[in-house]
Order: structure tokens, then C-alpha cells, then sequence
């Protein structure tokens, strides 16, 4: 290997640094125009009227837009196509777009909104998940399982309640997460224009831009090859930038009105009401277990608020129970999951999507338990690890398992076996693990396209174009695919043109989401690079006389293996092959091995592969003030393969830093204004300052260990490495405190205030008391692979096949591919 | 990118602007603009640096920070008609003409550069420190950045950076 796992500056290191990447604010064009979003003051309204005149004789206004001017709703998921470009008829949240102001310049659009007159019958707000169970009017939306339940879902595997009952103990904890919102330092922006052939183009800080053209051909009633969207590159995104937002469809009407490009860009303030965040979850966690500590069962209840709006939500809700079982043996699961609505920003996938909540739970839960039985936490993991190539009760195919050297090198490493329970008062370690997938197996839509395309170009000056819809967010996916293909084809990857995130220009990648990229896209690549390394290959042994197998491409040159003198620069090799074949092109495509989980549900947690991390956190808390300074973390993450390990730490230490700042600060809390000024919910800081964030000075010592066991399924046996080291980060802080002064926090996050308020309790426990009765549905019932299953629920009536219900026409080599 | 503005500044058109000038990025410059613009919005907007970036428009993430008279200042915080007379230096103006210089380099090599959005306010913080303390240790470079927000990095590359950066000056 020259390319993959030598540590190199990434190809669009250089841009970045010069400040030359052109972020979607740092577009211009002539004759721009500047859009203003009227928000909504209130978190559940109906819009008896909105009246525009005013301002549309504003200065420099070029027009204004309602709901009137967006008939058709969506949503990312087509389940929960709940959302209006412009809000019609009611508002659901403050921040609800009611209208658009086009004007010449920002100012004049920002001035114009005040003329804008809207006349709101004030509803019921419904502030939580209690609220939206106790109320099940007003309901918030007209859709959902019933009243404000948007969705409630059950599902057991193995009969959970004999286990219970016959386990040598079973441990009971409520936990609570806090959701916390992404924070991207860029603010969402979005530029559209109708380019020269007379297209729409929208250019736009998005991670999805394949769901955010179909949003648009949707919304806007227009065939999706007259679209173009264009993802910039995204100034941080961490899932916040996955959903279609309602400013991109506004500026892209706009733009086809005013025949004038359009830009927005969002204000800090309403980028929190953006959101799409965390979901805060209370769950309820029962584990049964023997007497050595062994999982028997496992009966988990999440509730979760979710927001105004589907968003991911139904994902989500699934999230919060599927990846439960792929860290340790689980033999019976049963998993209850219920989404509320709520008058406040929606929440949807931020990176870990809906696994950190339930995930913080189980790991003290099992520190618990290690406690209680007199275990050593990490021996009691040890025990009870998954085994590689195996199905889990809930069917999930699992492949390599990293996770023993994970705990090995972190227990070695942090000295945990001399420290836990042997530190000095105020000064504790904790241990977690977790898992997480490798790209979700299905995409957003029922289909069985590709999930990931690419396009090669080789042209005979040597240069090799790669096109690929893949969105460099930050984390380096335009990297990871010069490295792919630079290796294959012996190039330098610096040399590789790299066009990626253009539904004009590039195969449909369904985005960067899910850590699907570099497996999916990375798969994608080495097919089409290996078809041209082919077609190279075969020009280049009739040129030597040598046969095809000794041809070996290295160092911008393609050679006789046996003979290295003997060969050709590449950019001949291309020329030879291009003299014999015609102009060479070649593509590569990726679709997810098809997963054994057949019942309703069984869509979420599917993934060609899972990653595996384990963290020791050590602090020092003082109890005299409560206060909670990280010293190191030890954190080893089991990639498969790094296949630029400069990126892969940059992206191990990113999870580590955003972990703590979940763990021990950061809130997306709202607060109820006072009631002279309305008693609307709002957000209670939207600003950085306030919203508080880990800082340089926060920032202890991270020691990354890498676990490289190739995995089957990735390229170069690689794993994804920007989300599942996040995971155990805050489990283990929660583990540590109590290891540190003795007192549990069962919630994020860990404040100084809740250490203090469980020390002078009683129970040294601060975390909520108690779950709510939540009316379940009967719970789908999947026998486990170990009794008797087949994948499929007993209880279930037949379904319609998926292809047949997406609505989506295949050709039949695609469909019996 | 614009905060919602006060009553007085409806009026735009009819305002009177302000002409201003200063050395950017080794120039000399000369802008007329609406006198409530701040720097961010008149190097943005009236001279095409776009290289600066902006997070909060409220002075709490660094990453709209440019060098004023080799200091580091907040350039949404500070109206540009201040700025008469003054040396302004942006990302764009730290390269040797085609030479990178060491901290570009250095956060280039390093991942101190994620998604690079953070990246200018960092870069000319960093500098600023470098030439003051040519030999700053870890805690004064952490110390230095603090009132610089990055969500990709957990800021330890940058760290790794910065000190590589300082080794090569010192070499040069």
C-alpha cells in the first residue's frame, strides 16, 4: 500500500487553509437578490391571516412569498412528509416560516418583514412529552399513531418477561438525556439561480443533496432533471444539514420568479431553531442477568420529544433501540420506543442518531451491575462480548468484532486495573463501549438502486476525474476517494480532479449520513477504478508482452512486476488504452448486503459492518463545588482499516471533544416566556456564548488507539470512525464521577449543580424517578435466530412488497440484478 | 448573515456613506460603505475577501477574527469606519505570494483543518501569537485560541499544529 493508511495532508487541505473553499455564503452572483424568512412569534397558531401589501411596496422588495405559494408538503421521510416551505394554515413551533421577503439587499428584506401583518388564533402549546401524552388535542399534526403521539412502535424478541422473571437479578434504572443541538460554525446557506440552458440551480450547506433535489422537484411540481443542486462544502455539519429545509425550496421558488439569483443565509439565532438535533429521551432500562453479570434479557422504553415536526423522527425512534444489541450477547430484547410532538424546533439525527441516549443508559447500568455483583466493569464486558459473524436476537448481521483489543488497549493504557476503585477521593475512572453502524443498510426511500455511484474519467494526459456524489461535510470524503482510487491506479491523489456533490454532474450518492461514505462510496470507487485498472492493464501487457497479472501500477507508472524498468508512464498506459478501447470511462456502484431482519422495523440498524469503541475517562471532581475537570481520555476504536489515519484521529478526538461538550454542558433547553409577553416556548439561549460549547481550555488529553482488523465488507477493510467514538464518551465521564465521589448522574448533562444537589441527598443520585404509563402497541413478536426464527415477526399480517409501495420504476436489470 | 438591525438603519439608501482607507493584506485600499457596516461585512461584501468567515455575528465564535495592527480582533464587532489608517490582514493575506506560510502548512499537514470553515480565525490568532511568542507552549497556544470555536477538530491537531508550525519558523 502506498496511499491507504500512510498519514497524508488531505486533497483539499490546501483550499482550506488558503480560505479558498467557497462555502455556500461565499457565493455571489450579479444581480443577486437577499431572502428574509418572517418567523413565527408563537408555538402553535393558526394563521387566520397573512398580510403581505405592506410590504411588498417596500424599498427594493422584488417580492414576497407565502404558504398560498406551496401547495405540496414534504419531509425527509416519506412517512412524515409534514412540512410546509411555507406554514399555510398553522404554525407548530416559533421559528415556523410564514413568509419570504426577496429584496435587493438584506436590510431591506429584514425591514420589510415588519410590514408583514399576521393575524394567529393562539392554540394549546404543547411544551413536552408529558403534555403531548396528557393532550392528545389540539393535535399539533393531523397525522401520527393518535392524538400527539407521532409514533409509538414495540418490538420483542424471545419472550422478555419469563427471563425477567426467572433471572437471577434484574436491574432498574431511568435514565434521561438531554438533547443538545449540532452547533455547525457555518450557518445554513443557500444560493438559487436559474442557470444560462434556463435550469434551476440551487447551490446549498447541505450533507444530502440527492434528498434535497427530490424535495424540490416534489415541492416545486417540476421533473428533477431540470433541477440541479449543488452541495458546497459544508462548514460542519454533524447531521444537522441532512434534512431538505424549507429556506432551500423558498429561494429556489424565488429564483424561477424573480429570475434573479437568491440567496439566504441563516442567522445564528435561527439556526437553533433549525435544529434537527439530539432528541432528549427519558427511558426506562431493565436488564436481567445472571449471577457472574451475564445479559438474560434486556426491556428497554424510550420516550421522545420530538418536535414540531417527522423530520428523521421515525428513524430515530427506531435508533433508539436497534443497536442495543450489537455490543454484547443480548439472548432476549424487547424494545419500546414512543416519538411525541411537541411545539418546539424538531429534532432529528445528530451524529450517533438516536444511539448515544440509550446507549449512556446501558453502560452505567452495567457499571452498575459490576458494582453491585462486585465485578470489575471491564471484565463483566469482557464476558459477554458479541461474537463476530453472528446474527443478534433483533437480526442483525454482525461481522468483525474489534470491541476485546478495544477494552485491552484502553484498560492498559489508562493503568484502569491500579485505578478504578483505587483513587484518591475526587479522583475517579469509568469505562463504556459501544457500537455503531457503518452506513444504515436501507436508503431514506424503498428502492434497489445503488446507494453510492461513481464515474472515472482517465484522460490521456494522465489525469483521472472522479465524480461521485458524495458531500465533503469536513470530514474528508473527497479524500477518502482520491486515496481509493490514487491506490488502485498507483496515481498520487493530490493529481486526482475531484467532482463530488453535483446532482448535474456526479452519480447519486445518498449523501453523508449515517457514516455510510467511505464504505459505500469508498466500494463504489474501487469497482470503477478497478474496471479501468483492467482495461490499462490489458493495453499496457500487449505493449510489454507480458501477461495482464504482471502489470503493476505504482508511482504515476505501469510496469512489469518482475522487470520494474520495463514499463510506461501512466498517462502512456492511458493513451495505450485509450488507442485500443476508445475513450475510457468506467463506473462503480454500491448496494448493502441484504440483511436477514425481515419484520416491520427491522429497517433501522441494518449496516454492512459495525464499528466498535471503548473509552476510560478519568476526572477529578470536587466536592466542595461539584466541579468536573476531565483529565484524559483513552479511546480505541476498531476502524477495520484507517485509510488516512490523520483524518481518522481527526475525526476519533472531534467525537471525543463533541461527547464531553454533550456529557457535561451543552443544552437545547426552552424556556416559557413570561405571560404578559405571550408564555411562548422558546429557545432558551440561541446563541454561542450562552449554548455552552467545550473551548480550547475545556480540552483534555485524548489518547486514540486504533484497532486495524480488515473488515470483509469495507474497502481495504475499512469501518466508519466519525460517529461511534462519541458514543461511550459519555457513559464513561457518568461512570468515572461516581468512581470519583460516589454519586450517580443518570442524565446528561453532568453539571456541577447535580453533583452537588446528589451529594447532600440521600441517595447520592441525581436522574429522573420515574417513566410514564405509555398506552403500548402489542409488540411485534420475532423469535431470536437461537429460537427457532426466520427473521420475521409470528404476529404480523403480510406486507406490500417495498419496490412495489416506493413508486420508483426499475428496468428489469436493475431490479434482478 | 445579518442580524436583525435597529430602527435606524431602515433607511439605508439614504444614508450617507462613509469612505474609508487602510492597508489590506499589504495594500493600500479605499472603500465607501454604509457606516454601520462592520469590518467582517465590508471585507466580505465591498472587497470580495470572503476567506474570512462569520458563526454568530455576535463575537462569540472567532471565526470571523482578521489581524488589526498585528493584533487579533473580532471583525464582526468592529465597525469598519474604525478601521481608517489601520493594517488589516485576512487568511488571504498570509501566504508569501505563492509560499504558504509555515501555519497554513502546518494545519494543512496536521487535520488541523476539518472542514475548514473555523480555519481563517484560527490561523491569524495562531500568527499573532507566533509573533509574539515565537516559543509558546502548549498551554499559552491553548490559551491563545480559547476564543476560538471549532465543532470538527476537539482542537488537539490544531494544538499539533501550531507547535509545528513554530518549530518551522524557528528552522527558517
Amino acid at each position: 500500500m502506498r496511499v491507504i493508511g500512510k498519514p497524508r495532508r488531505r486533497v483539499d487541505g490546501r483550499a482550506k487553509v488558503l480560505g479558498q473553499t467557497q462555502f455556500a455564503d461565499d457565493l455571489s452572483f450579479p444581480r443577486m437578490l437577499h431572502c428574509k424568512l418572517l418567523r413565527s412569534r408563537h408555538p402553535h397558531a393558526r394563521l387566520r391571516r397573512v398580510d403581505v401589501q405592506r410590504a411588498l411596496a417596500a424599498p427594493g422588495v422584488h417580492a414576497v412569498l407565502t404558504g398560498a405559494d406551496f401547495p405540496i408538503r414534504y419531509g425527509i421521510l416519506p412517512v412524515s412528509e409534514d412540512e410546509e416551505p411555507l406554514c399555510s394554515d398553522k404554525v407548530r413551533m416559533v421559528g415556523d416560516p410564514i413568509a419570504a421577503v426577496i429584496a435587493r439587499t438584506e436590510d431591506e428584506a429584514q425591514a420589510a418583514l415588519d410590514r408583514i401583518e399576521v393575524d394567529y388564533e393562539l392554540l394549546q402549546t404543547i411544551a413536552d412529552p408529558f403534555d403531548a401524552l396528557a393532550n392528545p388535542e389540539p393535535r399539533i399534526h393531523d397525522y401520527g399513531d393518535h392524538g400527539n403521539v407521532h409514533k409509538a412502535v414495540a418490538l420483542e424478541f424471545g419472550d422478555v418477561d419469563a427471563a425477567l422473571a426467572g433471572a437471577d437479578h434484574v436491574f432498574e434504572d431511568c435514565f434521561f438525556y438531554q438533547g443538545n443541538t449540532h452547533l455547525p460554525i457555518e450557518q445554513h446557506a443557500a444560493v438559487a439561480l436559474v442557470d444560462p440552458q434556463g435550469k434551476l440551480c440551487l447551490y446549498s450547506s447541505t450533507q444530502t443533496p440527492h434528498y434535497v433535489h427530490r424535495a424540490l422537484a416534489k415541492t416545486l411540481d417540476m421533473p428533477p432533471q431540470k433541477i440541479r443542486v449543488v452541495a458546497t462544502p459544508n462548514g460542519g455539519g454533524f447531521g444537522g444539514k441532512s434534512d431538505p429545509f424549507n429556506h432551500e425550496i423558498v429561494v429556489a421558488k424565488a429564483a424561477m420568479i424573480t429570475g434573479r439569483p437568491v440567496k439566504i443565509c441563516l442567522t445564528r439565532e435561527e439556526v437553533f431553531y433549525c435544529h434537527r438535533g439530539r432528541h432528549p429521551v427519558l427511558m426506562r432500562l431493565k436488564t436481567a442477568v445472571r449471577n457472574d453479570g451475564s445479559i438474560v434479557a434486556m426491556d428497554l422504553e424510550t420516550l421522545l420529544d420530538g418536535g414540531a415536526y417527522g423530520s428523521y423522527g421515525v428513524a430515530s425512534t427506531f435508533y433508539t433501540g436497534a443497536l442495543q444489541t450489537v455490543t454484547y450477547k443480548v439472548p432476549r430484547y424487547r424494545f419500546r420506543g414512543c416519538r411525541t410532538f411537541t411545539n418546539k424546533p424538531a429534532c432529528g439525527p445528530k451524529r450517533g442518531h438516536g444511539t448515544p441516549q440509550p446507549r449512556f443508559g446501558q453502560e452505567i447500568q452495567l457499571d452498575k451491575i459490576a458494582v453491585a455483583l462486585g465485578r470489575d466493569p471491564a471484565d463483566l464486558r469482557l464476558q459477554q462480548i458479541i461474537e463476530p459473524h453472528s446474527v443478534t436476537a433483533n437480526w442483525m448481521r454482525v461481522e468483525t468484532v474489534g470491541l476485546r483489543q478495544c477494552i485491552g488497549r484502553v484498560v492498559d493504557g489508562s493503568g484502569w486495573r491500579d485505578k478504578w476503585q483505587k483513587l484518591p477521593p475526587g479522583r475517579g475512572v469509568g469505562l463504556a463501549c459501544s457500537a455503531y453502524l457503518t452506513g444504515a443498510g436501507l436508503p431514506i426511500y424503498w428502492n434497489d438502486l445503488p446507494q453510492s455511484g461513481v464515474q472515472l474519467m482517465l484522460d490521456r494526459s494522465g489525469l483521472v476525474t472522479l465524480f461521485c456524489g458524495a458531500t465533503e461535510i469536513g470530514q474528508g470524503s473527497d479524500d477518502v476517494l482520491a486515496a481509493i482510487v490514487a491506490e488502485v491506479l498507483g496515481v498520487d491523489p493530490h493529481d486526482i480532479r475531484l467532482v463530488t456533490g453535483d446532482t448535474d454532474l456526479t452519480p447519486v450518492d445518498l449523501g453523508s449520513y449515517s457514516s455510510r461514505v467511505t464504505l459505500m462510496a469508498g466500494n463504489a470507487a474501487i469497482q470503477a477504478a478497478e474496471r479501468a485498472k483492467q482495461m490499462l492493464m490489458r493495453a499496457v501487457s500487449a505493449k510489454l508482452g507480458i501477461p495482464p497479472e504482471r502489470v503493476t501500477f505504482a508511482g504515476g507508472r505501469v510496469f512489469d512486476a518482475e522487470q520494474p524498468e520495463q514499463g510506461v508512464e501512466f498517462c502512456d498506459a492511458v493513451a495505450l488504452a485509450e488507442s485500443e478501447t476508445g475513450t475510457i470511462g468506467t463506473t462503480g456502484s454500491y448496494r448493502p448486503p441484504v440483511s436477514p431482519a425481515k419484520y416491520k422495523g427491522g429497517g433501522v440498524g441494518p449496516s454492512p459492518a459495525y464499528s466498535y469503541s471503548a473509552a476510560v475517562v478519568e476526572v477529578d471532581v470536587d466536592p466542595a463545588t461539584g466541579w468536573i475537570d476531565v483529565r484524559t481520555v483513552w479511546i480505541a476504536h476498531d476502524i477495520g482499516r484507517a485509510l488516512n489515519p490523520i483524518l481518522a484521529r481527526g475525526q476519533v478526538e472531534g467525537s471525543v471533544y463533541m461527547a464531553l461538550g454533550e456529557a457535561l454542558m451543552e443544552e437545547q433547553r426552552m424556556r416559557r416566556l413570561p405571560e404578559r409577553l405571550s408564555n411562548a416556548v422558546v429557545h432558551k439561549f440561541p446563541s454561542m456564548l450562552e449554548y455552552k460549547s467545550p473551548t480550547t481550555l475545556e480540552m483534555p488529553e485524548v489518547v486514540t488507539y486504533f484497532i486495524e482488523d480488515p473488515e470483509a465488507n469495507g474497502p481495504f477493510g475499512a469501518k466508519e470512525v466519525g460517529q461511534g467514538p462519541l458514543l461511550p464518551v459519555m457513559p464513561a465521564v457518568a461512570n468515572a464521577v461516581f468512581d470519583a465521589v460516589g454519586v450517580r448522574v443518570d442524565e446528561v448533562p453532568i453539571t456541577p449543580e447535580k453533583i452537588l444537589r446528589a451529594l447532600k441527598a440521600n441517595d447520592l443520585r441525581s436522574g429522573p424517578e420515574r417513566f410514564p404509563a405509555i398506552d403500548w402497541p402489542e409488540p411485534l413478536k420475532v423469535p431470536p435466530p437461537w429460537e427457532g426464527g426466520d427473521g420475521r415477526a409470528t404476529n404480523e399480517k403480510p406486507r406490500k412488497s417495498r419496490v412495489a409501495a416506493s413508486g420508483v420504476r426499475l428496468g428489469p436489470e436493475v431490479a434482478h440484478k | 448573515m445579518r442580524p436583525p438591525r435597529p430602527a435606524l438603519c431602515k433607511n439605508a439608501e439614504h444614508m450617507e456613506r462613509v469612505h474609508v482607507a487602510m492597508r489590506v493584506n499589504g495594500e493600500p485600499v479605499e472603500v465607501s460603505f454604509a457606516p454601520y457596516k462592520s469590518l467582517l461585512e465590508v471585507l466580505r461584501e465591498d472587497l470580495n475577501l470572503t476567506g474570512t468567515k462569520h458563526g454568530c455575528e455576535l463575537g462569540e465564535c472567532g471565526a470571523c477574527a482578521v489581524l488589526k495592527d498585528g493584533r487579533p480582533i473580532l471583525s464582526c464587532l468592529l465597525l469598519a469606519v474604525e478601521c481608517e489608517g489601520a493594517d488589516i490582514v485576512t487568511v488571504e493575506g498570509l501566504a508569501d505570494d505563492a509560499r504558504l506560510h509555515p501555519l497554513q502548512e502546518a494545519f494543512a499537514d496536521c487535520g488541523a483543518a476539518q472542514c475548514g470553515y473555523c480555519t481563517p480565525g484560527f490561523l491569524v490568532t495562531a500568527k499573532a501569537l507566533l509573533d509574539e511568542k515565537p516559543e509558546a507552549t502548549r498551554a499559552e497556544i491553548a490559551s491563545s485560541l480559547a476564543g476560538n470555536l471549532c465543532r470538527c477538530t476537539g482542537y488537539i491537531q490544531i494544538f499539533e499544529a501550531v507547535e509545528r508550525a513554530a518549530k518551522e519558523i524557528a528552522r527558517r
